[in-house]
C-alpha cells in the first residue's frame, strides 16, 4: 500500500489538513457516487425489497393487500398444478437450450479459430441474431414455423415428410421455442469462446505437435482445459439468462398450447398484469431468484473441480 | 508452386463449404424476412414458396410504415435508448471512477453491496416499478422507459474495473496541479476510457432498444411505444398481414445490424472487456 506509507511518512504537524483533505474526498465521493446510488435505491433496491415484502400478501390490485404469510409460496408449490407445469417448462427449456448453445458456440468458435478465411465475416454474421430485437426475430421464425403453408413444413413435405403443427402441439411446442431460442442466443457464447482462445498461447500447441498430438488430442488436453475460465462464465451466464425466458414464448407460443411452453417469467406476467395477483406474482418471481441463486451458487462452488485459473 | 495453391486442398475447401452453408442457414430468416417483406400479399404462403414472388413490391415498406405509426416507434426508440445511454454512462462514469480512485469510509463494503445485485434478475424488480411508476402517474411516459434502467451496477462495475487499469501517475500530475477531481475525470480519465465507455454505449442502447417485457408492462400507447412494442401491437392487429409485419420487423432491425458492421472489428474485444475483464 504506497499510498498508506506516504501518509505515515508525514510529519506530526501536517495531521490536521490530512484529516481536512480526508473530509473533502469524502464529500467529493459522495457527490459522485449520489446521481447513480439515488437512482440505484430507489429503482433497484426499494423494488427489491418491496416485492420480498409483496410476496407475503395477496393482492388483486382491486382491494387493499392482506398479509397472508407464505401462503403464495406453499400455493406454488403444493396446490397449484399450472405452475407445477411451468416450472417443468422452464426447466425443461434450460436444460436443454443451455448445453444446445455451449456446444453449438463452442464448436463453431474453435472450427473458426483455425485456417478460415473470412472467419471475422462468419463471425459477425452469426452474432447478427444476437442483437437485432427478439420480437423481430421470433416473428419471422413464427411465419416459418406456421404449420402446413409454412417454409418448415413445406420443406418437409419436399421430402414426403408429414410436417408437424411446429408450435401447436404437445410434443413440438417446446423444441420450436429452444431451437428459435439457440439460433438466436449462440453468437454470444461464440465471441466469448473466441477471445478465450485468442488468450491461450500458439507454442503450446506446437509443442502439442511436435509431442506427436493429434487435433482431436490437441482440442481436448490443450484447448478444453485451457478454455474453462470461459465456459465457467458462458455457463453461468447462460444458465442465468435461460432462467429468465420470457419474449421467444411469449411472441412465439403465448405460452400454448395449454401452457405447455409458459415459463416462470411468462407465468409471473401473466399472473401480475393479466390477473392483477400482485402478490402471488412476486412469489413467482422471488421463486425464480432463489432458483438462479442456487444454480449460480452451485456453480460457483464446483469450479474449483473443473476451471483452471492457472495456467 | 506457391503455397497458396498447396493451401487448397480438399479439406480446406470443403471446410469452407459447410461454413458458409451454415452462415446461411443461419442468415436465412433474415433472408426470408425481407423476401416476405416485398411479396405481395396474395404469394406470402405461395406453394412452392419462391424468395422473389411474380412481383418486388417496394411499396409494402412505405405500407407497413403508415398501416401502425412506426416511425413513431422508431423516434421513441431512438429517443428513449440515446438519453438513457447518456444517463447511464454520465452515472457509471461518476460513481466507477469514486469506487476506483476516491478514498471515502465504507467504499469496499458499499461497492460489494452494489456487486450483490447484479445477481438479481429484472423480473424481482418490475412489480414493484410498475406500482411506483403508477403511483407517479408516470404510466406510458418516457421518463418510465428510462429511468428504472439508468442507474445500473453493471455500468459502475465495468468503469470501476476500467478506472483501476489506467495508471495513477497520470492523474498525479493533474492533482499536484491542483485540478478537481471532476476536472480529472473529465479531461484525464474520459479521455483514456473510451473503450470502455463505448462497449458500456453501444450496450445500452441496444438493451434499451430491443427491451420488450418492462415496455409491455408499463406502456400501451402507441405515442410512446418503442419498436419491439410497437411490432407486438402490429403482430395482435394485423396478424395475417406477414408481408406488411416483415417489412416493418426489417426495418426495427437495422440499427441494431449497422451497429455491428461498423464495430464488427471491436466485437470480441467489447465482450471480452463486459465479460471478464482481465480474466
Amino acid at each position: 500500500m504506497p499510498a498508506l506509507a506516504r501518509e505515515q511518512a508525514l510529519p506530526a504537524g501536517v495531521a490536521r489538513p490530512r484529516r481536512r483533505r480526508a473530509r473533502r474526498e469524502g464529500l467529493t465521493a459522495f457527490g459522485f457516487l449520489l446521481p447513480n446510488g439515488l437512482g440505484f435505491l430507489l429503482f433497484t433496491l426499494v423494488p427489491i425489497v418491496t416485492s420480498l415484502a409483496l410476496s407475503f400478501f395477496a393482492w388483486p390490485l382491486t382491494s387493499s393487500p392482506t398479509f397472508v404469510g407464505a401462503d403464495n409460496y406453499v400455493t406454488l408449490l403444493t396446490r397449484d398444478r399450472v405452475f407445477h407445469q411451468v416450472l417443468f417448462n422452464t426447466l425443461y427449456y434450460v436444460f436443454v437450450y443451455v448445453p444446445l448453445n455451449l456446444v453449438v458456440s463452442l464448436g463453431l468458435a474453435v472450427w473458426l479459430s483455425g485456417r478460415v478465411r473470412g472467419a471475422n465475416l462468419f463471425r459477425v454474421l452469426f452474432f447478427l441474431p444476437v442483437v437485432t430485437p427478439m420480437v423481430a426475430n421470433a416473428l419471422v421464425w413464427s411465419l416459418m414455423y406456421q404449420p402446413r403453408e409454412g417454409l418448415f413444413d413445406w420443406l418437409l413435405a419436399a421430402v414426403h415428410l408429414p410436417g408437424p403443427n411446429w408450435l401447436g402441439s404437445f410434443e413440438w411446442a417446446m423444441p420450436s421455442v429452444i431451437a428459435m431460442s439457440v439460433w438466436a442466443g449462440f453468437g454470444y457464447n461464440l465471441m466469448v469462446f473466441t477471445a478465450g482462445l485468442r488468450a491461450i498461447p500458439r507454442d503450446l500447441y506446437d509443442a502439442a505437435a511436435v509431442d506427436g498430438a493429434t487435433r482431436w488430442q490437441q482440442f481436448w488436453r490443450v484447448t478444453l482445459p485451457l478454455l474453462t475460465p470461459s465456459l465457467f462464465f458462458a455457463l453461468v451466464l447462460t444458465l442465468i439468462s435461460s432462467f429468465q425466458v420470457f419474449t421467444q414464448p411469449y411472441v412465439l407460443t403465448g405460452g400454448g398450447p395449454a401452457d405447455r411452453t409458459t415459463t416462470l417469467v411468462l407465468s409471473m406476467f401473466d399472473n401480475a398484469f393479466q390477473f392483477y395477483r400482485m402478490g402471488y406474482a412476486s412469489a413467482i418471481a422471488w421463486f425464480l431468484f432463489v432458483l438462479i441463486m442456487l444454480v449460480t451458487a452451485t456453480q460457483f462452488l464446483s469450479q474449483r473441480r473443473w476451471v483452471h485459473y492457472d495456467l | 508452386m506457391t503455397s497458396e495453391r498447396v493451401r487448397l486442398k480438399p479439406g480446406p475447401v470443403a471446410s469452407h463449404l459447410l461454413l458458409a452453408c451454415l452462415a446461411l442457414a443461419v442468415i436465412f430468416p433474415f433472408i426470408w424476412m425481407v423476401a416476405t417483406a416485398l411479396k405481395p400479399d396474395a404469394e406470402i404462403f405461395a406453394q412452392p414458396p419462391s424468395l422473389i414472388g411474380s412481383q418486388v413490391r417496394w411499396g409494402n415498406f412505405v405500407q407497413a410504415w403508415n398501416y401502425v405509426p412506426f416511425g413513431r416507434f422508431m423516434l421513441n426508440g431512438f429517443l428513449v435508448a440515446s438519453l438513457g445511454s447518456v444517463v447511464v454512462l454520465a452515472t457509471s462514469a461518476l460513481a466507477g471512477y469514486a469506487f476506483a480512485r476516491v478514498p471515502f469510509r465504507g467504499r469496499e463494503a458499499l461497492f460489494v453491496a452494489y456487486l450483490g445485485t447484479l445477481m438479481v434478475p429484472q423480473e424481482v424488480t418490475v412489480i414493484p416499478l410498475f406500482l411506483l411508476m403508477k403511483q407517479l402517474g408516470w404510466v406510458n411516459s418516457y421518463q418510465s422507459l428510462i429511468l428504472p434502467w439508468a442507474f445500473t451496477a453493471f455500468g459502475t462495475f465495468l468503469m470501476r474495473q476500467f478506472f483501476l487499469t489506467i495508471p495513477r501517475e497520470l492523474e498525479d500530475a493533474a492533482r499536484i496541479d491542483g485540478a478537481s477531481r471532476l476536472r480529472i475525470l473529465w479531461s484525464v480519465m474520459v479521455p483514456l476510457a473510451t473503450p470502455a465507455l463505448g462497449v458500456l454505449a453501444v450496450f445500452t442502447f441496444i438493451n434499451y432498444w430491443n427491451s420488450f417485457l418492462w415496455p409491455l408492462i408499463i406502456v400501451n400507447s402507441q405515442d410512446v411505444a418503442t419498436v419491439p412494442l410497437g411490432l407486438n401491437m402490429f403482430h395482435g392487429q394485423y396478424s395475417t398481414a406477414w408481408n406488411y409485419l416483415m417489412a416493418a420487423s426489417t426495418i426495427s432491425m437495422l440499427p441494431s445490424v449497422l451497429l455491428v458492421i461498423v464495430l464488427q472489428r471491436y466485437l470480441v474485444q467489447g465482450i471480452a472487456l463486459t465479460g471478464f475483464g482481465g480474466r
